[in-house]
């Protein structure tokens, strides 16, 4: 994967998991999806359409979602549950604390419309919080992958792994990251660009930035390296810990609240284990705004030059 | 084993199965008391838990636990038994007696409830106590999960039935309703539902805190076949549990009248006793009451 560039092609990883679970569905007959009247929009339909005696739309009632999903999880089937990131985590937070990450049962909450990406439909829809709610939650595993393919793989690694889990997704198309030859592992953060100046974390459409702020880094001598940190819990400790041995500073940056997020747990991570200055590019303590999803990324700091310039403030710390 | 019991029982005439019920009724009650007996010598013993709620709703436990229910506690994990879950989880020392009774866990066992290290915890955990098929206690969520098993046994076709036992103060929550509304459309008629319609919750009388009736009414609105029983007769129960396995098409919602505390006087009707275990004293004046 090693110096890696952003390529033009770009498609929505919402698409990528509907396209997913379809074939999860042809090869294994325990994969059962339900949804709370958002199929169309979560991509949960595909599945629905091709299996619709494993499909059950409950309409719009996720708390009662989840506890179903958790009741199949009991009998071996391998519930992918779908709703909006705002409504699979904190719409329906004790449900999924109660009945599926304190009985460790193996549901896989894949949540779409992560983010303030999700543009128009504004802060009642845009979910800045979710990574840290799920992240406090014992046993559950946290994913947000960062294009389409990554998405595939870690839809599919999901249904291999046992346990519950809840995974990010996003409503906008984002450019692909990686071909098909990824190495993808849950809990494996993955080596995207070498560098030893600093080192930049993303996760979820952040890494595409991350990647082009360290190309504008290059084009000024600094040598940045880049991280996509798509399982958030649990953490890759060894990856973020040799980064900070190695360049000595590092920015994180996530399309989430700085509080909870990747930010956190990197923080954690080296606060405990090796201090370095560090930086965190995410949406601030505050909720955003209607607008378009660009618009928004640029009006709450989550652009390449966002990155960019965290990386300069960091070098300057590390003098 | 309970199962094959009951098979042979609707071979026999009508007369005879009737001395049988009420033979079969009579031991089932006696079971019951020394249940109570164990909810409150173990509540008191660990000075806390729920012994109101227990009381109401043990009768129902017993005639599931120890007839109705086709399960193997030497097989907790038969893909075919009947599941229960107990979604008003604070009546847990009520399902903890009937599972050590079943052999699931040593009897000795109640005497570590809720203490550090038991498998016994304050509300159920599958994943510590044998024969606890969900874990639960945070209300107005079992009737969700038993909907889920009674769907993954439409999906593979399999016998086994379900059984969830609600509170009425729980049937508070949304979520309960939602529920409702699914098992209706997957006309899940493998899922029994009882509600223990003790007509208390925590803070006072049901009617006033959040009324509820006509509650029968509203079950039937949704879409289910609604019966009302005696919750303490135990020949109303058997039969009440029987019946909803005729029913197709829909779930079954039994609404047990019950009384909270029931089996001992000073806590009949008493809401004091919902969350609050007998103090030594208080325990040797219902042991009495309960030879």
């Amino acid at each position: 994967m090693l110096g890696k560039t952003v390529k033009t092609e770009v498609m929505a990883t919402r698409d990528a998991y509907g396209k997913t679970l379809v074939e999860l569905g042809r090869e294994n007959k325990n994969i059962v999806v339900l949804d709370a009247d958002l199929s169309s929009s979560t991509r949960t339909c595909v599945f629905g359409e091709e299996f619709p005696e494993r499909f059950f739309n409950v309409g719009i009632a996720e708390q009662n979602m989840m506890g179903l999903a958790a009741g199949l999880a009991t009998c071996g089937k391998i519930p992918f549950v779908s709703t909006f990131a705002v409504f699979a985590s904190g719409r329906v937070y004790n449900q999924v604390r109660q009945c599926i990450a304190y009985t460790n049962l193996n549901v896989k909450i894949v949540a779409t419309h992560g983010g303030i990406s999700v543009g128009e439909d504004g802060p009642s829809h845009q979910c800045t919080e979710d990574v840290a709610v799920m992240r406090a939650l014992p046993n559950m595993t946290v994913i947000v992958p960062s294009d389409a393919i990554e998405t595939g793989k870690a839809v599919r690694a999901t249904a291999e792994q046992v346990g519950p889990v809840y995974m990010r997704l996003g409503r906008p198309k984002v450019p692909v990251i990686y071909d098909e030859k990824i190495d993808f592992e849950i809990g494996k953060a993955i080596l995207l660009k070498d560098g030893e100046d600093l080192a930049i974390l993303g996760t979820g459409i952040m890494v595409a930035k991350a990647l082009e702020a360290a190309s504008l880094l290059s084009e000024e001598g600094v040598n940045a390296r880049v991280i996509d940190v798509h399982t958030i819990k649990p953490i890759d400790q060894d990856i973020i810990v040799k980064a900070a041995k190695d360049t000595g500073a590092v920015v994180t940056a996530e399309e989430h609240s700085i509080i909870g997020g990747l930010g956190s747990a990197v923080a954690e991570v080296l606060v405990e284990s090796y201090p370095v200055p560090m930086l965190r590019v995410g949406v601030k303590d505050e909720f955003a705004e209607s607008a378009s999803a660009e618009e928004l990324l640029i009006r709450y700091g989550l652009t390449t030059s966002d990155i960019f310039h965290a990386a300069k403030k960091a070098l300057e710390k590390k003098k | 084993m309970s199962r094959r019991i009951r098979s042979e029982s609707r071979q026999l005439g009508p007369e005879e199965s009737l001395l049988y019920n009420e033979e079969l009724a009579r031991k089932l009650v006696e079971k019951a008391r020394g249940f109570r007996r164990d909810i409150l010598i173990m509540t008191t013993n660990t000075g806390s838990g729920h012994p109101g709620g227990s009381l109401s709703c043990i009768d129902v436990l017993t005639a599931l636990y120890l007839h109705h229910m086709r399960h193997d506690p030497k097989n907790p994990g038969w893909e075919d038994r009947d599941r229960f879950v107990l979604s008003k989880g604070h009546a847990c020392p009520a399902l903890y007696v009937v599972l050590a009774d079943s052999g699931y866990f040593p009897k000795k066992e109640l005497s570590r409830l809720r203490k550090l290290d038991s498998i016994l915890q304050g509300h159920p955990d599958m994943n510590k106590t044998p024969g606890v098929e969900m874990s639960t206690g945070s209300l107005g969520q079992g009737l969700s999960v038993a909907c889920g098993m009674a769907l993954a046994g439409k999906i593979d076709n399999r016998s086994y039935r379900v059984y969830v036992l609600l509170g009425d103060g729980e049937v508070d929550e949304g979520n309960v309703w939602e529920a409702a509304m699914t098992a209706a459309k997957y006309g899940l008629d493998n899922l029994t539902a009882i509600l223990d319609r003790n007509r208390l919750q925590l803070d006072g009388a049901t009617e006033d805190i959040c009324p509820l009736d006509p509650l029968p009414n509203k079950w039937r609105a949704f879409g289910w076949n609604v019966v009302e029983i005696d919750g303490h007769d135990m020949r109303e129960i058997l039969g009440s549990l029987d019946e909803a396995e005729k029913v197709r098409g829909k779930p079954t919602m039994i609404i047990a009248h019950t009384v909270k505390g029931k089996g001992v006087s000073f806590m009949e009707d008493q809401v004091k006793y919902h969350g609050t275990a007998l103090s030594k004293e208080e325990l040797e004046r219902a042991l009495e009451e309960l030879k």
